[in-house]
């Protein structure tokens, strides 16, 4: 069976950006993933942002958007945290 | 007129902004960088921005104003990038042909964009360092 891929591009913002060093990445993921799974993987690939979890809300294509989204090929994803841990927070 | 600049902020640009002949009044607001935070020394403040996000989220506030009171224009610009003590980092107008509903519509502005637009502080102090998010702002 064939496993669908799609593409989709986080943004990331404040302290996201800086735990995972860019400003942006491409991930793929299968097909009808929702925004929960792509939580889990960058959690995975960026285990300190785990730390902002509690507080942490998400957007998709530019608007607030529940961890059970679905997520299709070139949506954009965002992290919204409220609040995260600086140098001593 | 919405906007998230790296320039420094001015209230006049947008009190030109929004002046119609229908207006009575125009209510401001800025925001500058206070000396301390939560007790603790500043030594600069580093604003991000999700521009594209927070200008439709900023337009969503200027509908729901519209929705609340009789109001003429509304402007709002937020500035990004590393501000001293001292500098404007959000600046509000509202014009409105009565002050009661464009000083209303003013603080209304100036709270939402706080609770829910996607722009953060890195607070910077003397003993070390916070980013600050959108629903955790301190009023100014």
């Amino acid at each position: 069976m064939v496993e669908y891929m799609i593409k989709v591009r986080v943004r990331c913002f404040a302290a996201i950006r800086e735990i995972v060093g860019v400003s942006e990445l491409f991930v793929e993921l299968p097909e009808g993933s929702t925004l929960m799974q792509l939580i889990h993987l960058l959690h995975g690939q960026f285990p300190q942002l785990q730390a902002l979890t509690g507080s942490v809300l998400f957007s998709v294509n530019r608007e607030y958007a529940s961890p059970d989204t679905r997520l299709a090929g070139g949506d954009e994803v965002a992290f919204i945290p409220p609040v995260s841990g600086g140098a001593d927070a | 007129m919405l906007d998230i600049t790296d320039q420094q902020l001015s209230l006049e640009p947008l009190v030109n902004a929004v002046k119609r002949s229908s207006s009575g009044a125009v209510a401001t607001f800025l925001g500058v960088v206070r000396e301390q935070t939560r007790g603790r020394q500043v030594r600069y403040l580093e604003y991000d921005a999700y521009r594209e996000m927070a200008i439709l989220k900023m337009r969503g506030i200027t509908d729901e104003i519209r929705g609340k009171w009789r109001v003429d224009e509304i402007a709002m610009v937020h500035r990004v990038g590393r501000l001293q003590i001292g500098e404007a980092s959000v600046a509000i107008a509202v014009s409105a042909p009565h002050r009661r509903e464009a000083l209303a519509a003013c603080a209304y502005a100036i709270d939402r964009l706080k609770e829910m637009v996607p722009i953060w502080k890195k607070e910077v102090w003397t003993d070390g360092e916070e980013w600050v998010g959108p629903g955790r702002c301190e009023h100014h």
